[in-house]
């Protein structure tokens, strides 16, 4: 199986501050791997270095066979699909129209937004802007743009963090088929998960390093 | 070993050529004969505002550049162009106040609102700001980044300062060295004492330059070894259970 | 580039139309401080001094301030950020959006600025109408510059602060052509170099904001 994520003695510093204290880690392809640790860990920092969204300070890297040290963080971030905590795109936007923004910046049909929202039961709320809807339903425009998207890596940040158990499942669903799919998903988490069906790899992080599941 | 006895002369020739110009400007040249002693501000004013907008402004300028250039990005050149910019910020307030000095009896005010007196006051602004902007930014390759952006910006103010002398109506004193074919205007120990003043305040800034750089690099190494330490320290984090 | 431009300004409207800052808090201000600057003036200078075109200009300046920091605060919010980042847009374009926005927005400003400058500076309308050219020129050299600046400030601890001193001295020479230019009109006198300084300074702006755009962006 071809590597995802390759990372060798990672650092990723910010304001002075190691986010990421050197780490090494290798994600295969198609599969689900799940981050785990403690506030301050390092899940979300990790999140980011593999979605070129902060750049690699030292150490060797790889994302989607890119170099990190090359600094061509533009070029990973075309191979990745982001859910943070945070709504995702416009918040005087409507849903339509932030989806329909991603779509034509990607060259991506606009008709299949309609059924990315009937996905994710989000359909009546399309016209509704986006500072409008409620944090699980900004979550899910966010997993409707992936599901448009099928970006080749999936980060996905705290998906978990306030979401019911009908969320619970209706996520660990979209999170098989993306696999399924030949995507791999990598998702961080401060508890302990049980994802249902879904075979996944635990990544325990402390101090800014993967502790175990490297 | 050549090269280190020339750092290690910089600074005493640059003191040695800054004296003999205000020995040479105050005593041995004549007065004018329409300005009288204010000519003496001649040898170092012109010399500062050279220093100032072109010397330490044109440092910066290529320094920065050649930072975004991938090829040739180092830390170092960061280094260079911050330095330089603050060293400009010195010699920018040293050439409004000898200005001010030579305008007060000359114009009969303090501050006119000439072309070029108030185009240098813009560069000062945009030199405090290229210091502002590094002092906003606490990680290191943005600040980098950024400020040589800033810098580069700046740069398009330079040409645009030099024009506006010839279109607007200036109070300013015409070019005092040469001539508009080039020819030198003053003569004899004047004229030595004034091209003296260049090369004096020139070599200033360069010895200057090279202190602030190397402040800069003994903060880089401090910030390096702060920078080992707290990593080895966040990676005896122990996760509380 | 283009296509990117035409989707980052397109979308930059239709937020602005929907919240409409401009309308209800940049617009208002900006009639308030035009007659400040009357006030300032005194009743009989007001309608009489050649200051019109020169606090036309100075409050073009505080709006276009405001206008670069919302422009920008539109783009800051961490997941915005992140997912927008994801898109993997070119620079270049995303650079000629936000400017070519910020200027029409700007543009319609001014507009009614020009209006409270006839009516309460009594400049003449008939030769505003006239210098209406050098003024859009110079707010779209103004939008350009603001754009470039307001990258530069973004993300920062002190974003509001910091964009008045970086931004203002670059504004400074792009004022005084404007203000020149449609002194001119108005009052007599040659514009030609002005407009030669706003056309390099637009090309200038426009040059740098597609090459170097993409270095703030990354940063």
């Amino acid at each position: 199986m071809r590597a995802s994520v390759h990372l060798l003695d990672a650092v990723v510093v910010a304001n002075g501050f190691p986010l990421i204290s050197g780490t090494t880690l290798t994600i295969e392809q198609g599969t689900v791997n799940v981050i785990k640790g403690a506030n301050g860990a390092g899940k979300t920092s990790l999140l980011q270095l593999i979605g070129g969204l902060l750049p690699l300070s030292n150490g060797e890297g790889n994302v989607a066979g890119i170099d990190l040290s090359r600094n061509d963080r533009r070029e990973v971030r075309r191979h990745v699909g982001w859910l943070g905590h945070e709504g995702s795109f416009y918040e005087d936007l409507t849903v339509r129209e932030n989806l329909t923004f991603a779509c034509e910046a990607l060259s991506i049909n606009p008709e299949l937004i309609r059924s990315a929202l009937e996905r994710v039961e989000l359909n009546h709320r399309i016209d509704t802007r986006a500072k409008d809807l409620s944090a699980g339903q900004r979550r899910r425009v966010g997993i409707a743009w992936l599901l448009l998207r099928r970006p080749e890596i999936w980060l996905l940040d705290e998906p978990y963090a306030s979401v019911d158990s009908a969320g619970r499942e209706f996520l660990e669903n979209i999170i098989g088929d993306a696999a399924k799919a030949g995507a791999t998903v990598i998702l961080s988490s401060h508890d302990d998960l049980k994802l249902g069906k879904q075979k996944f790899r635990t990544i325990t992080m402390a101090g800014g390093r993967v502790m175990s599941g490297s | 070993m050549m090269t280190e006895l020339s750092r290690r002369a910089l600074g005493p020739l640059s003191l040695l050529l800054l004296a003999l110009t205000f020995w040479l400007g105050y005593f041995v040249t004549p007065p004018d004969q329409v300005q009288g002693d204010l000519v003496r501000l001649l040898y170092i004013h012109p010399a500062m505002a050279w220093v100032a907008l072109y010397v330490s402004f044109g440092t910066a300028t290529v320094a920065s550049a050649m930072y975004l250039w991938p090829r040739t990005r180092s830390d170092a050149l960061d280094r260079i162009a911050h330095s330089a910019m603050e060293v400009s910020v010195f010699f920018i307030a040293l050439t409004l106040i000898t200005g001010s000095i030579w305008g007060r009896p000359t114009w009969g005010v303090w501050w006119a609102w000439d072309a070029r007196l108030t185009s240098t006051a813009i560069l000062g602004v945009f030199a405090l700001g290229y210091l502002a902007l590094r002092r906003a930014n606490d990680d290191r390759e943005v600040r980098a980044r950024r400020s040589a952006v800033f810098a580069i910006l700046t740069a398009i103010n330079v040409p645009i300062i030099h024009f506006s002398v010839i279109w607007w109506k200036t109070l300013h004193q015409g070019a005092s060295v040469f001539t508009s074919n080039r020819t030198l205007k003053v003569h004899g120990s004047m004229a030595f004492t004034l091209l003296l003043s260049f090369v004096a305040f020139t070599l200033t800034f360069f010895w200057f330059l090279r202190i602030r750089y190397r402040i800069e690099v003994a903060r880089d190494h401090q910030s390096h070894r702060k920078l080992v330490s707290s990593i080895e320290q966040r990676r005896n984090e122990v996760p509380a259970s | 580039m283009i296509r990117t431009a035409k989707l980052v300004a397109r979308k930059d409207l239709r937020i602005e139309l929907r919240s409409r800052v401009l309308a209800w808090q940049v617009l208002p201000f900006g009639v308030m401080a035009l007659l400040l600057c009357g006030l300032a003036l005194g009743p009989n200078a007001a309608g009489r001094s050649h200051a019109g075109p020169g606090l036309f200009y100075i409050v073009v300046t505080l709006m276009a301030l405001l206008m670069i920091n919302r422009s920008q605060a539109i783009e800051s919010n961490k997941g915005t950020k992140a997912s927008v980042a994801t898109l993997g847009l070119d620079p270049a374009g995303v650079f000629l959006g936000k400017a070519a926005a910020l200027t029409l927005e700007m543009w319609f400003a001014s507009g009614v600025l020009l209006v409270g400058t006839v009516l309460f500076l009594h400049v003449d309308r008939a030769k505003t109408l006239v210098a209406t050219p050098s003024i859009a020129v110079t707010i779209a050299a103004l939008s350009l510059a603001g754009t470039l600046y307001g990258a530069l400030t973004s993300s920062q601890n002190s974003t509001v602060t910091l964009l008045p001193i970086l931004a203002l001295p670059a504004f400074a020479p792009l004022l005084i052509a404007g203000e020149r230019s449609y002194s001119a009109e108005v009052y007599g006198g040659g514009s030609q170099v002005w407009w030669s300084l706003l056309l390099i300074a637009l090309v200038a702006y426009t040059s740098i904001g597609v090459l170097l755009y993409g270095v703030m962006e990354e940063s």
